[in-house]
């Protein structure tokens, strides 16, 4: 009896270990494909290899990136579908940018202005996203696709409405739909449309590298959690979770939350790269993208989707010779890589093309080296 | 020889319809008790009622001396009812190991490898198994494995809803044989099934379920032996 007590917790740990060993394998691949890429573009720009145009992207692919692992959060993890991340992100865009200018006196160092940024703009949409999740969470599948898409117009919405400035005393005042009389033009931190205007950057490749990995540090470490296994149980079979005492509210909640509060700092890092910032920025089309990159990626692969982001927030630059045809040429290379990467038959055939051509090229080689023998 | 459960007097509605109307039963101490009935008799919604999933409009349902009518779903399995809900709700994609571990999920840490070994031993299969992913497992197996995983979370009420449904006849046998063994090793059981015959057979009471409404109640020889349990249930 106690032999097999012992040989059971044996086993236990053993399986411990692999399962450690899969969580350890992912956290690998992610961190490193996040450390390569930074050193590589690092050296590539300091050795004058990349162009400008593509420096100017370097920002955008880690919020892109941390985006995507928010997101995937989400729809990977928790298995539902939100199209309302561009929302969260606008939160955290204007929460930053307001956080920023007022402190611009008071905190000199611009390092740790961006941090309490961060951290400002994680507090705000994770108070939206608990208020916008609670009535919703109990919707599923299209119906809360639906309802998250709705969500990100109507932040869209009231942020191009939205006045805010800080008078010469220090003071704040905000309205809607009207300009802030009290303010001069000097201390309009948001009006309406327009949106931002004259923000002074804090954003640095380095410091959107350093979200990216806390990023990627929150989600892998709750994936590996009993938190994490109980949100992808509920995913897998929500009666079952349920039978065994699952608050299946709660979790779901957990998940929703978490990815709101980290889609808001990103959205804040992607605020404080640009002098200017419009509302419009932030429709449906970016939570759609957001999607495309999990989706592309694989949904709930979590490096997969940091190459999606990145690859997809690179090639519009780099089909910048197709002029006018490059939204089009954009929409093309997407509807390839989809089908080509998620159509079984596709796939199918084409790894039969590349064994086909693999012997090939060593009958290629024997005859190189026949050849060279005689 | 307490009441583990009693139901008192509940009402559920689906909507405008009607579902349960008016049930109370018990459940003592190491007794089998057994819901028979016809489908949409009412038998599933009564369980989903007990462990918290639905709510009864009227009437009060006790769980060892206090009320869990209005206990959330969750709170009411680490209070120590655990539900096998219908159908084999197992997680496909885990191993067999992993499935038990989840239903450890409200369990103290230190009774853990106790109650996976307890486990072990009731399902011998399911220690063949434990490192098989659970969604390649046949019928009866995930069956043992859903009443398994029932079994980590250290239940004082076992709910089993239909546990021979979709299986071989030999396979009923068995699982109905385990279940006769967790029995006799003191586990307080409410079964729900439409074999009547076999759940007669194990049972030390029984509820006749009739369009929401008990039609008989008895001990299992006593509606064994009832004409009308044998015209309506028993196919004699």
């Amino acid at each position: 009896m106690a032999d097999k007590i012992k040989k059971s917790i044996n086993a236990k740990r053993l399986k411990g270990a692999v399962r450690n060993n899969q969580y350890r394998k992912e956290a690998i691949i992610s961190y490193g494909i996040l450390v390569i890429g930074f050193i590589l573009l690092q050296l590539g720009a300091s050795a004058g290899l990349i162009g400008r145009n593509l420096q100017g992207q370097f920002v955008p692919i880690c919020v892109y990136m941390s985006l995507a692992i928010a997101l995937n959060l989400v729809v990977g993890l928790s298995g539902e579908l939100s199209l309302g991340h561009a929302g969260f992100m606008a939160i955290g865009v204007f929460t930053g940018i307001i956080v920023t200018r007022i402190l611009e006196s008071s905190v000199t160092a611009d390092w740790l202005r961006l941090i309490i940024a961060l951290i400002a703009s994680a507090v705000v949409t994770s108070i939206a996203g608990f208020i916008i999740g609670i009535p919703i969470l109990g919707l599923r599948g299209d119906y809360l696709a639906i309802v998250t898409l709705a969500f990100g117009e109507i932040v869209r919405n009231l942020m191009n409405v939205l006045y805010f400035g800080l008078d010469k005393n220090g003071k704040l005042h905000f309205a809607f739909n009207h300009t802030i009389e009290e303010v001069d033009t000097s201390g309009r931190i948001i009006t309406g449309a327009i949106g931002a205007t004259g923000v002074h950057k804090t954003a640095s490749f380095a410091s959107a590298t350093l979200l990216t990995a806390f990023t990627l540090f929150v989600v892998l470490n709750l994936k590996n959690s009993k938190q994490g296994r109980a949100i992808m149980s509920i995913r897998d079979n929500r009666i079952a979770g349920e039978s065994i005492g699952l608050n299946v509210r709660k979790y779901k909640l957990m998940a929703f939350v978490m990815s709101a509060a980290l889609a808001g700092m990103a959205g804040c890092m992607f605020g404080q790269n640009y002098s200017t910032m419009a509302p419009a920025k932030f429709n449906v089309n970016t939570s759609v993208l957001i999607l495309v990159f999990v989706v592309l990626g694989g949904i709930g692969n979590i490096w997969g989707g940091m190459i999606a982001a990145a690859l997809l927030t690179v090639l519009p630059e780099a089909l910048r010779q197709f002029a006018d045809y490059r939204m089009l040429t954009y929409a093309i290379v997407l509807i390839v890589v989809m089908i080509c990467t998620y159509n079984p038959a596709i796939k199918a055939r084409i790894s039969g093309i590349v064994k086909k051509l693999k012997p090939k090229k060593k009958k290629h080689g024997k005859d190189k080296t026949g050849k060279e023998a005689a | 020889m307490g009441s583990v459960l009693t139901v008192k007097n509940i009402n559920v509605y689906y909507g405008a319809i009607h579902a349960i109307k008016g049930i109370s039963f018990d459940v003592n101490k190491g007794e089998i008790v057994t819901l028979i009935g016809a489908n949409g008799a009412g038998k599933s919604t009564t369980l989903h009622t007990i462990s918290g999933l639905l709510r009864s409009k009227t009437g009060d349902i006790e769980f060892l001396g206090s009320s869990i009518a209005r206990t959330p779903a969750h709170k009411i399995v680490s209070l120590g009812i655990s539900h096998v809900p219908e159908g084999r709700r197992i997680f496909q994609g885990l191993t067999v190991e992993d499935n038990l571990q989840m239903g450890a999920f409200v369990t103290k840490p230190d009774r853990i490898a106790r109650n996976l070994e307890y486990v072990y031993e009731q399902f011998p299969r399911l220690k063949e198994r434990a490192k098989q992913v659970a969604g390649t497992l046949s019928g009866g197996e995930q069956q043992m494995l859903a009443m398994g995983r029932g079994l980590m979370s250290d239940p004082r009420l076992l709910m089993l809803d239909e546990p021979s449904m979709g299986l071989a006849p030999i396979l009923v046998d068995q699982i109905f044989e385990i279940i006769h063994n967790l029995h006799k090793a003191g586990t307080t059981i409410l079964l729900v099934e439409q074999n009547a015959q076999m759940a007669l057979s194990i049972a030390d009471r029984a509820y006749v379920l009739e369009t929401g409404k008990i039609a008989l109640e008895g001990s299992a020889e006593e509606l064994m032996g009832n004409e009308q349990v044998q015209k309506a249930y028993l196919g004699e």
